[in-house]
């Protein structure tokens, strides 16, 4: 793929570029179908865009030749991405994956100007003929490391490091609530918002204010390790991985993982795409899926711990587990879903509101 | 608030004044000489990727600091060259660098990113470190140390010792000070390389102190509030130890106040902007007072130009 | 000489530059094509010189009104931010109305408010001669902070699922485009008018004469009877005037909205602009479209080469620093003349 650790790289990208020019010239022929990628971090961020990063050399081994990826890292949510985007789709790239939130409103401008090019926004909500959305249940592996801190935690007091107030991330601060206080009801989460989806610095002195008033387990919604390494440094029970294994910048504190998993659904869209049947839609799946991959669970915690974790991943894959299920009040008293109901999917998108436990 | 929480605050308060306190010493020697260098910014990031770099690839914390220390002096020199012997813009000039370090340290730190490195911790024993009361005194890295010895050897530099006398004879009056027989630009060139030195150092703090990890723009706008620090210190170096733990409280009631989920009076916006508001606040204090003493170096920012 | 100077830079930076990337390993060749050639070659990218380049003439025409008159102001930024955030506050206001007025309004409004965050150095510097670098430069951080206050709090859009960003503007609250099918809108001929209206100022009136006799030989001004104190408020509030402008257009423009991403430092490139334009407004027309060429390209390299958009920076600072190093042929001429004039004067 013509990304870049850079040095060599680079200039085979280079030359292969100018390969597909001429091939194109010569034969007359499509080529190879080009897509692009633009992501909000860079792919080393350990997180968001890494996950992104390992799908799209999946897809590359998948494909080989046949395709050929421009993976264009730390591109603002603003109108500097309007710029990429539109230069990604002037270039010829047929397929443009944007994968973060606030690249929404640009993604369904620029495709206006492009109808044939194929645009897909990760965690958005805007769709067009030529714009669908995917997202993966990230919730449900919440419910799971819920269900671990329940369990682990002793000061009964949990950080969550969020970035933005959007649904997505509410949706995890609540589904992680819900399991973790059905193992203990007394257990409270705080929320320290960043506003930022990447900023290690302020990720690490949040973690530091949180554990110092009390909390034992850190939790975030941001793309890196920061907050595991101030856990590791503190020696506090544990956080986990966001997006991606972390374990090796926290070998003691990393209790588990939640791992996006994107390749099978950029395959899919591959394949639609190359057989002309792609239409937009919205694509929501979860770990039955297998979008959403709990990470290994570290050494120490007890055996029947881990059982428990797997019980309710093992119930949220067969479907006898829902998240979100009733009774269920919010922070402020009221009771928002009744015993026995669950929450359907336009409800987790038009959820701002938290659960009883969180202090947000 | 809770009293518990006092000594972890601060021992997090001493971390995030550091890293300004020894930009900000720096900053100061270079003032006092005469010259205005807006580059700190760019020179603590190129300390700061630099400091990385090594610490990933050797391990070596020591070696990281006095590399972070060269790489920025090295910067520094371009500025030197360009505004003491080009006599060059000082404003443009810094901002210049400052524009160079920031792409600089991102270009360089691209195969960084992501990679962890070990903190640069405490070289004090165990239980020291760790014991419930001391461990406000000895739970600190050598870094923080060497911030508070460079504050006395600064106050003492420019005040007991001849050199010192020169340098800030260089700052208040160029033109006696070259028919005294000094050169003024070789005291310059020595005071704007220790600033360079001292951003790198500042520099190295963020990634072996605060953040084991490397980012673009890491520092987060830090020089720019060592350079304000310095004024707000009015150039005397015990008032910039004292500013710099004030400003790091501010920071660090930022965090704070945002996690213990009590925003309280203020939001957390303004705490981010008190620094700055504060600084202002200072310069019009200093400026009342109008006592002559405590008023900037009179050639600060004006390049000299012997003869004619 | 004085205008061969920023070509020279220019050039100087091209081959320098190739040659360190290369060395470092990317393709040195391709990035500076890439970086200065394509965007000027590719008629699909001239859209985005325009665009690109609108707020940095506009701001660095402002500035160098005020260099001229050694009036240091490092907080254009700062002023860029809160001319957006006036005009966003007018469009809030007037959500639900609608005319032809909402947009002068929103301009009028940008204009003061990037003037207003310009008072406090002005009167800090002229009162109390309180340096007006660090008094700009410290505002700037403020009004960053407001901003983020404003978009994460008071105006957040409740139709945004929580996300930081105040609602869209309306189309009467939006600039117009000007050249169909492109995205070039209002700001870019604004910026040439604003440009020949300075170079027209400053050389033919006499406020414009009493601006540079003040930054040149202060001593000779008072001299002269030219109130200093009037220049550095006249100098202060023009740039902050231009810069909320270039605000208002931005906001009202590319972003259509406010976003806590607003602030893209096209107040300190501006600075580079300005000096690349050698302080004269035409210059800086010129000196604008050659820093957007250089955005521009970098973005392009970035998808085409992978190039990393660091690079730009870099790129940006040699062009900088090898104007100031090639000043010292010019300098030595101008600052004679300087020196004899203050003599005289004193």
């Amino acid at each position: 793929m013509t990304i870049l650790t850079r040095r060599t790289a680079l200039k085979l990208g280079a030359a292969g570029f100018m390969l597909t020019i001429a091939s194109q010239l010569a034969l007359g022929q499509d080529g190879p179908l080009k897509i692009g990628f633009v992501n909000v971090g860079p792919k080393d961020d350990n997180g968001w865009t890494y996950g992104h990063w390992v799908a799209a050399q999946a897809l590359e081994e998948e494909f080989g030749d046949a395709i050929e990826i421009t993976f264009v890292e730390s591109v603002p949510e603003g109108p500097d991405c309007e710029r990429v985007l539109r230069e990604l789709a002037q270039q010829g790239n047929k397929i443009i994956f944007a994968t973060s939130f606030g690249f929404g409103d640009y993604v369904i401008k620029v495709a206006r100007e492009f109808p044939d090019v194929i645009f897909e926004h990760a965690t958005g909500y805007q769709r067009s003929e030529n714009v669908g959305t995917y997202n993966a249940r990230f919730h449900e592996g919440r419910a799971v490391m819920g269900t671990l801190a329940g369990h682990l935690s002793q000061t009964k007091n949990i950080g969550y490091i969020g970035s933005f107030p959007i649904p997505e991330v509410v949706m995890g601060i609540n589904a992680f609530t819900l399991a973790a206080r059905k193992i203990n009801p007394e257990i409270t989460v705080n929320v320290v918002w960043l506003s930022s989806w990447h900023d290690p610095a302020k990720e690490a002195d949040a973690a530091r204010a949180l554990i110092d008033q009390g909390a034992d387990i850190i939790v975030q919604h941001t793309d890196g390790p920061a907050a595991l390494q101030v856990a590791e440094e503190r020696g506090i029970i544990g956080g986990f991985g966001q997006g991606a294994d972390m374990s090796a910048f926290a070998p003691k504190s990393h209790l588990s993982a939640i791992i996006d998993v994107w390749a099978p659904h950029y395959i899919q869209v591959i394949k639609d795409v190359q057989a002309g049947t792609w239409v937009s839609d919205d694509s929501w799946p979860g770990i039955a899926a297998g979008e959403v991959v709990i990470g290994p669970y570290n050494e120490k915690i007890p055996a029947d711990v881990v059982a428990a974790a797997e019980a309710v991943k093992a119930g949220i894959v067969d479907g006898s587990v829902n998240p979100f299920t009733g009774p269920i009040v919010d922070n402020a008293g009221t009771e928002r879903v009744p015993a026995g109901q669950t929450i359907d999917d336009a409800g987790l998108w038009a959820m701002d509101w938290y659960v009883e436990g969180v202090k947000a | 608030m809770n009293p518990d929480l006092l000594i972890p605050i601060i021992i997090t308060l001493v971390g995030a004044s550091t890293p300004i306190l020894i930009a900000g010493l720096g900053e100061l020697v270079v003032e006092k000489s005469g010259v205005l260098n807006l580059g700190v910014e760019g020179m603590m990031l190129i300390g700061a990727v630099v400091a990385f770099a090594v610490t990933y690839t050797t391990g070596n914390h020591w070696l990281a600091i006095l590399c972070a220390a060269l790489a920025a002096t090295a910067a520094s020199m371009i500025f030197a060259f360009l505004t003491l012997t080009l006599s060059a813009s000082q404003v443009a000039t810094g901002l210049a660098l400052t524009i160079f370090g920031t792409g600089f340290s991102a270009l360089f730190g691209q195969a960084y990113t992501g990679k962890p490195i070990a903190i640069f911790d405490s070289v004090f024993p165990d239980e020291l470190e760790n014991h419930p009361f001391w461990r406000v005194v000895f739970d600190h890295s050598p870094l923080v140390f060497f911030s508070l010895f460079m504050v006395v050897a600064v106050w003492w530099f420019l005040n007991k010792s001849r050199a010192g006398l020169i340098l800030r004879a260089v700052g208040e009056n160029d033109f006696s000070a070259h028919s005294i027989g000094y050169s003024v630009i070789k005291v310059r060139y020595a005071a704007v390389a220790f600033g360079g030195a001292m951003a790198g150092i500042a520099g190295s703090c963020f990634p072996l102190l605060l953040t084991p990890q490397w980012a673009e723009r890491l520092t987060a706008g830090r020089g720019w509030i060592a350079l304000a620090l310095v004024v707000f210190a009015a150039w005397r170096p015990f008032r910039l130890l004292a500013g710099a733990y004030l400003f790091g409280l501010v920071m660090t009631i930022e965090v704070y106040t945002k996690a213990s989920g009590s925003m309280g009076l203020f939001p957390s916006e303004f705490w981010a902007a008190l620094p700055y508001l504060a600084t202002i606040i200072v310069l019009v204090l200093i400026s009342l007072r109008r006592s002559g003493n405590s008023a900037a170096p009179a050639c600060l920012g004006k390049p000299f130009m012997p003869g004619q | 000489m004085l205008y061969l100077t920023p070509i020279g830079a220019v050039l100087a930076t091209a081959i320098v530059g190739a040659i360190v990337f290369s060395l470092i390993g990317y393709d040195g060749i391709g990035a500076v094509r890439e970086i200065f050639l394509t965007p000027l070659l590719n008629p699909l990218k001239w859209q985005d010189l325009a665009v690109k380049s609108a707020p940095l003439i506009i701001i660095a025409v402002g500035l160098s009104i005020g260099y001229r008159a050694n009036v240091w102001n490092i907080g254009a930024e700062g002023q860029y931010v809160l001319g957006g955030l006036a005009a966003t506050g007018v469009a809030l206001l007037t959500r639900d109305f609608s005319g032809p007025w909402i947009l002068p309004l929103m301009i009028v409004a940008g204009m003061l408010g990037g003037m207003a965050w310009a008072v406090v150095p002005a009167f800090l510097k002229t009162r109390l001669q309180v340096n007006e670098i660090l008094t700009s430069l410290m505002l700037t951080y403020v009004a960053i902070q407001l901003l983020n206050y404003l978009v994460i709090g008071p105006w957040k859009d409740p139709m945004g699922f929580g996300f930081p960003q105040t609602r869209m503007f309306t189309a009467d609250q939006m600039l117009p485009r000007i050249v169909p099918g492109t995205i070039v809108h209002l700001g870019a001929p604004i910026a040439i008018v604003v440009a020949i209206a300075a170079w027209f100022f400053m050389s033919r009136s006499v406020l414009g004469y009493q601006i540079k006799v003040v930054g040149a030989a202060p001593s000779a001004a008072r001299y002269g009877g030219f109130s200093v104190n009037k220049t550095i408020w006249l100098a202060l509030l023009t740039s902050g005037a231009l810069a909320g402008l270039a605000g208002v257009l931005e906001a009202a423009g590319p972003f259509g909205r406010m976003v806590p991403s607003f602030p893209t430092n096209y107040g300190f490139t501006a600075i580079i602009v300005a000096f690349l334009g050698r302080l004269h407004p035409i210059g800086i027309i010129f000196a604008g479209l050659a820093m957007a060429v250089a955005v521009v390209g970098g973005e392009v390299a970035q998808t085409t080469i992978k190039l990393p958009v660091a690079a730009v920076g870099i790129f940006q600072a040699m062009m900088l620093f090898f104007l100031l190093a090639s000043d010292v042929l010019v300098r030595y001429r101008v600052r004679l003349g300087t020196r004899r004039e203050l003599e005289v004067a004193r």
